[in-house]
């Protein structure tokens, strides 16, 4: 049994390994490119910082100090290799960082994990504050404002690599983001891994079955900041540049959004998290400048309605996927769909008319809204935006009535299935 | 003649002015099932959290088989073979019945906080845990979360956790408080079966279970033990019957 088990689980990697190497032939364009890049060092940042929120309990707000100091290590690394006062391969430069992440994390969590809950909350900003804060003072190492420029092609070239190519990048990437999704996985079958969720639960009851909980927290910290560094690595790597900006306070902020919008409670809900943060952040900041507004409304939804994240929606659906009843929820699902669309759209081009209005000097404040042309100096499109948006809103309210019929019909045939 | 499997030698504990142990003494035989009574307040429950290192002691010792435990950290005292229960339900009420006694046997195993093995394939590991699962009856519930359980399930999977960890010496606290009458006569069985060539100390508010269970009682008064003996040397004493037995209808 054990053997199916061991053959299914290397089935689902390999495929993982494929879809990441095909990755790059679908999406053929340099901004694609570099984006997927982004994502798998957000996938391992976010699912280490999981490792100590979703598993271990611990909500940390310095996770990005582990993620920058291996970052910075890598790039000073790179420019050792650079000047040939150090030989090592590029490619396990990342690994450098990771020992970084993990002294660094021995070191700060031997203090901070004696506590968990709110004090431990509270001490991680504390050390993220003085971390950020060195990195301004100490302009040897940190670089200063300026922070530490790199070359990624010191390595030379061997067997056709020169990591000169971005696509070459994302294939490193892509190797240690899968490795790293491998390991921190393993890692939560381990008895430590399986501990960290018992310390979570019930740190009292740990003590008593033979734990210190203070060890689990500790180790269990240790080990996410080793793979953050190996994130940071591959970031130093990616952008040949590390400001303090990489080991910030805003960057301890995104990490724990990308986490609890993708879901704590899961392994892999960090990894939607990270996908959709980065898209979101990359994307939408193309073709919008009140970006943040919509990214913050976004988290703001996502925390109102679905406190598990986007991988707890999925879930849900799980017992009606077994059950073969899927389909019967998604007419209500297109309609919700629909309705949501024309309220978003009424809500969007609302706050791009006070957006345009307010931040444009120019005498013509129009703009192209998907198409449409809008004026904001004319009240016809105020009032059209308006209406639109109350269309939407009044749909939305009868859709969500239609959704919810939809699953109060499912739920008994659900149980009659045993699926519930 | 070997050392007690656990003795007390004038052990104190006041929480600020206030005294709640006054100079506890006790030696407790390998392989003896003792019982703890006294009326409420009498320092039980806190004599419990003494020995298992929930709370310092303010003075005195604790020996376990002759060895000092006093002052360790309760992880100490429970990985050299003292494992308590608790008078409100403490389990992992989030993870499954298996996890639960999974978690309390990694240990004694000597996994530890092993990072390179993966426990689904340790043999050692399931099989103890199917044991205790089996043991404690619970193995139609094995995967059961431990938080939607019924209250006694509950009750029993908490002396599972317990004696998982194969320690000699178990400490319950009041292991069927709450229990209906049925539900009390099965987990004496439980009690009965699981601590099996074990020395077993409980507090225990139900005297029908303390002289069904226990070969020696120890009265607890004020944080004094006035007594101690066999149960008809206990019933028939006239200052426990003053200070206890007497005063509260059982």
């Amino acid at each position: 049994m054990s053997t199916v088990f061991n053959l299914r689980r290397a089935a689902f990697w390999a495929a993982v390994a494929i879809f990441f190497a095909v990755l790059p032939l679908l999406f053929k364009q340099s901004f694609a490119l570099s984006m997927l890049s982004q994502m798998g060092i957000a996938m391992i940042f976010a699912l280490s910082y999981n490792m100590l929120l979703g598993q271990t309990g611990l909500l940390s707000f310095g996770h990005a100090v582990y993620f920058g100091l291996g970052a910075f290590f890598c790039a000073h690394a790179l420019n050792l290799i650079g000047a040939g006062k150090l030989w090592f391969p590029v490619t396990m430069v990342p690994l450098i960082g990771g020992f970084a992440g993990l002294v660094f994390g021995l070191l700060f969590g031997f203090v901070t994990t004696r506590r968990a809950g709110t004090p431990f909350a509270m001490i991680s900003l504390g050390i993220a504050e003085m971390v950020a804060a060195s990195a301004l003072m100490f302009t040897g190492f940190f670089g200063g404002e300026g922070g530490i420029a790199t070359n990624r092609t010191v390595g030379g070239t061997m067997m056709g690599i020169s990591y000169a190519p971005q696509i070459q990048v994302y294939y490193l990437i892509a190797g240690w983001c899968l490795v790293s999704m491998m390991a921190m996985f393993a890692l939560t079958w381990t008895p430590l891994g399986r501990m960290a969720n018992a310390v979570r639960d019930n740190p009292e009851r740990a003590k008593f079955v033979g734990y210190n909980p203070t060890r689990v927290r500790w180790l269990m910290m240790s080990l996410a900041s080793f793979f953050a560094g190996i994130g940071g690595g591959l970031a130093a790597i990616n952008y040949e540049i590390v400001t303090a900006e990489t080991l910030g306070l805003v960057a301890s902020g995104n990490v724990v959004l990308m986490a609890f919008i993708g879901g704590v409670g899961h392994f892999w809900g960090p990894i939607i998290g990270a996908v959709l943060v980065t898209l979101l952040q990359s994307a939408l900041s193309n073709y919008t400048q009140a970006w943040l507004l919509y990214f913050g409304l976004f988290f703001l939804v996502i925390i109102m309605f679905s406190p598990g994240g986007i991988a707890n929606l999925v879930t849900l659906h799980k017992p009606a996927w077994k059950a073969r009843l899927l389909p019967r929820l998604l007419p209500s699902y297109a309609a919700a769909a629909v309705a949501g669309s024309v309220m978003m759209l009424g809500f969007f081009a609302l706050i791009e008319m006070i957006y345009h209005y307010e931040a444009k000097e120019s005498v013509d404040k129009a703009f192209s809204f998907f198409g449409v042309e809008l004026d904001p100096s004319k009240a016809s499109a105020w009032i059209g935006t308006l209406v639109v948006f109350a269309i939407g809103i009044a749909l939305f309210y009868g859709a969500r009535k239609v959704v919810r019929r939809a699953w109060e019909n499912l739920t008994p045939e659900l149980q009659k299935a045993g699926a519930l | 003649m070997s050392a007690p499997a656990l003795q007390l030698h004038d052990v104190r504990k006041s929480f600020g002015r206030t005294a709640i142990i006054n100079g506890v003494n006790l030696a407790i035989s390998l392989g003896e099932r003792h019982a703890i009574i006294g009326p409420n307040g009498a320092g039980k429950s806190t004599l419990f959290n003494l020995i298992s290192g929930r709370f310092p002691v303010s003075s005195g010792r604790i020996e376990l088989h002759g060895e000092q435990i006093t002052g360790l950290e309760a992880e100490t005292i429970n990985r050299k073979g003292l494992a308590r229960s608790f008078q409100i339900t403490n389990i992992f009420q989030k993870l499954s019945v298996y996890e639960n006694i999974r978690c309390a046997v990694m240990w004694s195993l000597g996994y530890k906080y092993s990072f390179w093995h993966r426990v689904d394939s340790l043999a050692d590991v399931r099989e103890r845990s199917d044991e205790i699962v089996e043991r404690i009856g619970m193995a139609t519930r094995r995967d059961r979360i431990a938080g939607v359980l019924t209250y006694a399930e509950q009750r029993a999977l908490e002396i599972g956790v317990t004696i998982a960890g194969g320690a000699n010496v178990i400490l319950l606290d009041e292991p069927t408080a709450g229990m209906s009458r049925s539900e009390t006569d099965e987990a004496v069985e439980l009690i009965r079966k699981v601590t099996e060539g074990r020395t077993l100390i409980m507090v225990e508010h139900d005297m029908s279970v303390v002289f069904n269970l226990a070969d020696h009682i120890s009265v607890l008064v004020y944080g004094e033990v006035i007594a101690t003996g066999k149960p008809e040397e206990i019933r028939a004493s006239k200052a426990v019957q003053e200070a206890y037995l007497g005063t509260e209808q059982h």
